[in-house]
């Protein structure tokens, strides 16, 4: 992957000047006899289009720079004759006809010339139907015979299972490449040759693979007609057969709209839809990453061990069974680990069902080990946990600071938001101990960037840091702090010893870069921090979060559009989980277990006298309890701690040292394989809910086709074994089982499915017709007063030593997925990414006598691991990192699970290890 | 340069008469007495003599220069640019390199007067790659000035700063195209801009910028020191000034020529150039290089001036003048224009991307003699949606000297059309 800022990414001078023409002042002229009011500095086609006059264009997009290239949206302005109305700016009185004789000549011209050299191979053409220029030679009635042509002659490019590329079809009017440089910001295209023979490919026309391409497939999407086709629905469908049903990507937390598109019944593509997170943009998970919904692997049956063996059951065997043996223990010998995969309906269902049927709080899920410091730092500081602010509003902040988030590979359509802001001119800060793609953005950015290179584990000093020469600088926002906050007078006592001096030694950034970074992020208008597991996967992941609030209060950074403190979270319903209270100390809504009102309230509505009121147990302490034989039996729906859980040596005893374990998933991961019952889930495809993304927006997922085999929904599941238990689970469908939440949760009193459309709602939406709140804290924090906390630095649990002298740092990366159930499942991405592998600095690695490619033997106090040297220039010296996804080289298998003393979060960012040659 | 009473030497004063590395010669011929003069006035001033003098552009398009002065001049920017269009890639055109080659000091003083009038502190002069001596006797005249003040800091005392660059282009027809002029300078894929923004609101880096040709700004210092009313005196009314015309082909005295603004062609090729240089009649005269028109015997008394070419729909171009005596053919001409656009179009719209194609292979065919009735046809509906609708000027003009061809010629295409069926 390119990690420069590509050439031409920047608007171009003639973008910048047509930017500065649009006024809010309105312009008034004639089309087609009909009188149009548009703001000065419009467009013609802009002004047409406002009037739905249909233009045709093939290399205009409203959301690229403009081309002018294609000649078909040609209208006549009097005085002018014929002008591409794409290009024209109005005029006061301008008068424009838009299908004159000789416009429509023009048009019909432009399209016999492209056609002159296309394929008329409609007939097998994937695009047919979805083909802008068959649709323009309709209307138009040219047949592309009318001009004797010759083609290019250029061969197809199939050697990627991604992206296919016939480039013969190809009209140039070159969206992709503006898609990829202004957009995606990666400007692996380009246009090579000229004349005729222009070719729009990569650099050196070499393969996709070869090139900085990250096979988003955004190219895709724009281009109109079948150059670019996604390559694992080709040949499967015509477009007219196929269904599309609006859904949102199960992958990461940012919610992308997707239209899941099925023929007969198959999954046969994807293609992105006008969410309010991605706005028609995708990843190369959410474009390519759905083979895995109708996989061979998929669990068809319940399953039962029986003799050591898994062997296919009927449903009523093993819903009987599994309500029998569930039954043999004691509440606090039973545990509960839901999923932020499923719906917030099946969540809330597994925690009702855990409190009212098992009698236990012992549920908790993978938000544990993602953003529990989150959510314990800012329910307390702010009152709310969750991103403040709004996705689209991170493309509006004056400066951006982005700490201990990979955003491009995380959440890569959030990454998109980031780079559009600094194209429109926003500063850009990065912390991060790797040097990530937005890192050396920062870097190349000159005056507005800057990328700080701490030392993992020291972000607390860090912030207190910048604090610091905030206070020093004069950039506090006084009346903020007065007004909306409290405590600020101990943390400004407390980060008077943090000098950029003593700060630069103890994070290893140099002073001048701290002092770069605080006027950057201090001077904007409005300043928005990004941060995910960087800062919350560490012992101290509470008070790394506090002590960004501190930074976003002092500088009156909250409460305000294009501003805020975002957590990014991980996965596709991580909010949803937490807010449904998928938590061992938290009842939906963040109201505490040990809150008798608040018990009194559930327990009333769901018919009991009262609910368990002992907070349970944490992932890693239920893994423990387990271990020592406390938790005898477990329920887990969709998560394989085998892979996710820290020190996976110690898991797997603890699983094995179970009585009773049963999984429901929708593959048989690592951890089912352990179980005695297995449940077969039904994918999001099959399945309604709501997955509430990362911008604590609630989004429909909609059923696009039936459920593999006899697998079935959680909330099915779930409310069968309700059932065989003697509890009176009666819904018919997930909307009923969210208007029991809407009753039950104040942020989401007014939810109701058919308000959620297209654009869902955002939390809190205290009643039924509210528009939902794009960003929180607007007119008072949650908790009344925003509180600062006084946060001293306190080093990493493990610090390297003589026999394990590197830190271990580990991560998702943009091509893979959590434990890799999904993604290593998707063929496409398994060609790309295989297998795990450890990226290991230069000099390091020459140190170590290795080199790119060799396997080394990796290993921590924990255990050892023998993966693929992977030598980069992206950790310094000291530091390795390694992806988490590949569960035969686990990384988890090396480390440890210390843990934040409040929010229970594992250090998964800091470990101390070994590498060695292996001989 | 051809020897001809009616010549002048007013721009080419200088050409073989002084020594173009030493700028002690060409202060001697009343070098830098202009830049002087401009540095006691206002840049209003100068702005105003340059308007007042009618002076157009001698690149092709013969937009008044003094206007786009004035433009720039009246754009606030922190930066602004003047820029010298060298990339003389016309073909039969060789104007500027005559000038560049024998008086670089008058283009570099041009330049600096230019940089005061509008305000800029920074020129640049775009010239091809193939021009090496230019290129060495520019690069040596920017030292010799720098070194004696007249260019760099605080110019003779003025405390006006103006400094050149030389970039050199990478040999691509279209970045004589001005907006595809300044992506190429600016280091990008040389393609045109669509306008408006027109350069002096937003030119090179964005920035206010004054893009004039060579020999257009050989005119500034003559203005400057000789007045607007002296200047005023030669050619016509409405286009003013001298024109070096290149004459090539079948002429007795092929060769470059001043000359005022509208003389006939025929003066120029029999009173000139000597008239044809074999025993056959005149066929064919194409004006303006190769995007310009092709022409009968008929068009001889035509003037060459601006206004008196717009009337026709004709342009005067570079001021190259192709000369075809009979027993040349009209299609192997129109054929190798149509090679010369398809080979130089940058590919970036329809119409000149697939049109210059197109062009090419019927007049191919044409030639080969298997074209059908349709094709002549074709050419000329080509023709009018390329200059109605392409990007650029090179689009709009590459079918100029086919469709004239075909205009003027016609009998000779059906000719060979008709054979071919």
């Amino acid at each position: 992957m390119s990690k420069r800022i590509p050439k031409n990414f920047f608007p171009s001078e003639t973008e910048s000047y047509r930017k500065e023409q649009l006024k809010d002042t309105r312009v008034g002229l004639i089309i087609d006899g009909e009188k149009v009011w548009v703001p000065e500095g419009s467009t013609v086609l802009d002004a047409a289009r406002e009037i739905s006059k249909d233009i045709p264009t093939l290399c205009h997009h409203p959301k690229l720079s403009v081309s002018g290239s294609c000649r078909m949206c040609l209208v006549e302005v009097d005085q002018r004759g014929l002008q591409t109305s794409c290009s024209t700016i109005i005029q006061e009185d301008m008068v424009v006809h838009t299908e004159t004789e000789s416009v429509i000549a023009g048009r019909k011209q432009a399209l016999k010339l492209l056609l002159s050299d296309h394929p008329l191979d409609c007939l097998t053409c994937e695009m047919a139907g979805n083909c802008k220029l068959q649709d323009y030679a309709y209307r138009y009635q040219v047949t592309g015979t009318e001009i004797e042509g010759r083609q290019r002659g250029y061969l197809d490019d199939d050697s990627n299972p991604f992206i296919y590329r016939e480039f013969d079809k190809c009209i140039n009017c070159t969206q992709c490449i503006r898609m990829c440089t202004e957009v995606q910001g990666i400007g692996a295209l380009t246009v090579e040759g000229s004349g005729f023979f222009v070719k729009v490919t990569t650099e050196g026309d070499v393969p996709l693979q070869d090139s900085p391409c990250v096979f988003c497939g955004n190219c895709i999407t724009v281009c109109p007609t079948g150059a670019l086709t996604a390559k694992p629905s080709r040949g499967l469908a015509r477009t007219w057969e196929r269904e599309k049903t609006l859904t949102v990507c199960p992958y990461c937390g940012v919610g992308c709209a997707i239209y899941l598109e099925t023929k007969n019944g198959r999954v046969v593509g994807v293609e992105p839809a006008n969410g309010p997170a991605n706005e028609n943009l995708l990843c190369v998970k959410g474009r390519f990453g759905w083979d895995f919904i109708q996989h061979q692997d998929r669990l068809t049956d319940p399953l039962i061990r029986k003799d050591g063996e898994l062997v296919p059951v009927s449903w009523e065997e093993a819903i009987r069974y599994t309500a029998k043996k569930l039954k043999e223990y004691d509440s606090e010998a039973l545990g509960v680990l839901s999923s932020a995969k499923c719906t917030n309906e099946e969540n809330y269902l597994l925690q009702k069902f855990t409190r009212m049927v098992l009698g236990t709080n012992n549920i908790d899920h993978c938000a544990r080990l993602c953003h529990a410091s989150t959510v314990a730092a800012l329910a307390e500081v702010f009152g709310s946990a969750a991103m403040t602010n709004s996705i689209a509003e991170i493309e509006d902040a004056k400066a951006i600071f982005i700490i201990g988030s990979n955003t491009t590979e995380s959440h890569p359509v959030i990454g998109l938001r980031v780079k559009a802001a600094v194209r429109k001119g926003a500063a850009l800060v990065v912390a991060d101990p790797r040097g990530i793609e937005l890192a050396r953005w920062a870097e190349e950015l000159g005056d507005r960037g800057v990328w700080l290179r701490q030392r993992p584990g020291s972000d607390v000093a860090l912030l207190n840091g910048l604090l610091h020469v905030l206070i020093r600088d004069n950039l506090i926002d006084e009346a903020f702090v007065a007004e909306r906050t409290e405590g600020f007078n101990e943390v400004r006592e407390l980060v008077k010893e943090y000098t950029p001096e003593r700060t630069a030694r103890i994070t290893g950034i140099p002073e001048e870069k701290l002092v770069k970074a605080a006027h950057l992020y201090g001077e904007a208008e409005t300043a928005s921090i990004l941060y995910a597991m960087g800062i919350t996967q560490h012992t101290t992941g509470t008070d790394n979060v506090a002590a960004i609030a501190n930074l976003a209060m002092a500088t009156g950074n909250l409460g305000k559009e294009n501003a805020g403190v975002n957590a990014l979270r991980g996965q596709n319903n991580v909010q949803g989980s937490s807010d449904m209270a998928a938590l061992p100390n938290l009842l939906p809504g963040y109201r505490k277990v040990s809150d008798p009102t608040a018990r009194k309230q559930f327990a009333d509505a769901w018919g009991l006298e009262d609910l368990p009121s002992e907070e349970g147990l944490t992932v890693v302490k239920m893994m423990e309890a387990a271990h020592a034989g406390v938790i005898k039996a477990m329920f887990i729906m969709g998560e394989n701690p085998m892979v996710s859980d820290p020190d996976t040596n110690h898991v797997r005893e603890a699983l094995n040292n179970l009585d009773f374990l049963v999984v429901s998933d929708i593959f048989l991961t690592e951890t089912a394989m352990l179980a005695d019952v297995v449940l077969p889930s039904a994918s999001f495809a099959e399945r309604e809910g709501t997955f509430t993304n990362t911008e604590r927006r609630i989004q429909l997922i909609r059923k696009a086709i039936e459920p593999v085999g006899n697998s079935k929904s959680d909330w099915e599941i779930i409310s069968d074994l309700a059932k065989a238990m003697g509890y009176d689970f009666a819904y018919e469908n997930p909307k009923e089982i969210m208007l029991e939440i809407a009753s039950l949760v104040p942020a989401y009193a007014g939810v109701r499915y058919q308000d959620l459309g297209t654009q869902g709602l955002q939390w809190p939406v205290p009643y039924e017709g509210h528009p939902g709140t794009n960003y929180l804290h607007r007119d008072g924090f949650a908790r009344g007063k925003g509180l600062f906390k006084a946060i001293d630095f306190i080093p990493p649990v493990e610090e390297p030593d003589e026999n394990y002298p590197l830190v271990l740092t580990t991560g998702r990366i943009l091509y893979h997925y959590h434990t890799g159930s999904m993604s290593r499942r998707v063929e496409a991405l398994d060609w790309l990414v295989k297998e795990g592998y450890i990226e290991i600095h230069p000099e390091r690695a020459k140190e170590l006598g290795v080199t790119d490619g060799e396997l080394v033997k990796v290993s921590s106090r924990r255990g050892e691991i023998v993966t693929r040297a992977r030598v980069v220039d992206v950790t310094d010296r000291d530091t390795v990192f390694m992806p988490f996804h590949f569960a035969e080289a686990a990384a988890n298998v090396l480390t440890h699970r210390e843990l934040d003393p409040k929010a229970k979060i594992p250090e998964f960012k800091v470990s101390a290890v070994r590498v060695e040659k292996v001989e | 340069m051809i020897d001809s009473p009616l010549a002048l030497r007013n721009i080419t004063r200088n050409i073989d008469k002084i020594d173009p590395e030493s700028i002690e010669e060409y202060l001697k011929t009343d070098g830098y007495e202009a830049l002087k003069k401009t540095l006691t006035m206002k840049p209003k001033e100068i702005v105003s003599i340059i308007r007042d003098s009618g002076l157009r552009g001698r690149g092709g398009a013969g937009y008044p220069t003094g206007l786009k002065w004035y433009f720039a001049a009246n754009t606030q920017s922190d930066a602004k640019y003047v820029i010298c269009n060298a990339d003389e890639g016309e073909p039969g055109t060789f104007k500027d390199r005559i000038l560049m080659e024998g008086d670089p000091f008058s283009l570099i003083e041009a330049l600096t007067i230019a940089g005061y009038a509008i305000g800029s502190n920074k020129g640049y002069i775009y010239i091809r790659d193939e021009y090496r001596l230019s290129i060495r006797r520019l690069q040596n005249a920017i030292e010799k000035a720098q070194q004696s003040g007249y260019l760099g800091l605080n110019i003779l005392g003025s405390g006006f700063d103006f400094d050149l660059e030389i970039s050199i282009g990478a040999g691509s027809y279209v970045c004589g195209e001005e907006t595809a002029l300044f992506e190429s300078l600016e280091g990008k894929r040389g393609e045109p801009r669509i306008k408006p923004p027109y350069p002096t609101e937003s030119g090179l880096f964005g920035k206010p910028t004054v893009i004039n040709n060579v020999e257009t700004l050989v005119n500034i210092p003559l203005i400057v020191n000789r007045g607007a009313d002296w200047f005023k005196e030669i050619g016509t009314e409405c286009s003013p000034g001298t024109k070096i015309f290149t004459l090539s082909g079948d002429v007795a005295r092929p060769g470059a020529i001043e000359l005022p603004l509208g003389t006939t062609l025929r003066e120029l090729i029999y009173e000139v150039a000597g008239g044809i240089s074999s025993e056959e009649k005149l066929k064919m005269i194409q004006l303006g290089g190769a995007a310009g028109h092709c022409l009968s015997p008929d068009y001889l008394d035509i003037s060459l001036d601006f206004d008196s070419l717009a009337v026709k729909g004709l342009s005067l171009g570079s001021g190259a003048i192709l000369v075809l005596d009979e027993s040349r053919s009209i299609i192997k001409t129109a054929y190798s224009l149509a090679k010369f656009f398809c080979h130089e179009s940058c590919g970036q719209c329809t119409p000149c991307r697939e049109g210059t194609l197109q062009q090419k292979e019927i007049l191919g065919r044409i030639l080969s003699k298997k074209s059908s009735e349709k094709d002549l046809e074709l050419l000329e509906r080509l023709s009018v949606s390329m200059v109605q609708t392409s990007l650029c000027p090179l689009g709009q003009t590459a079918s100029l000297g086919i469709s004239s061809a075909i205009k003027h010629f016609k009998e000779e295409f059906l000719s060979y059309s008709e054979r071919g069926i």
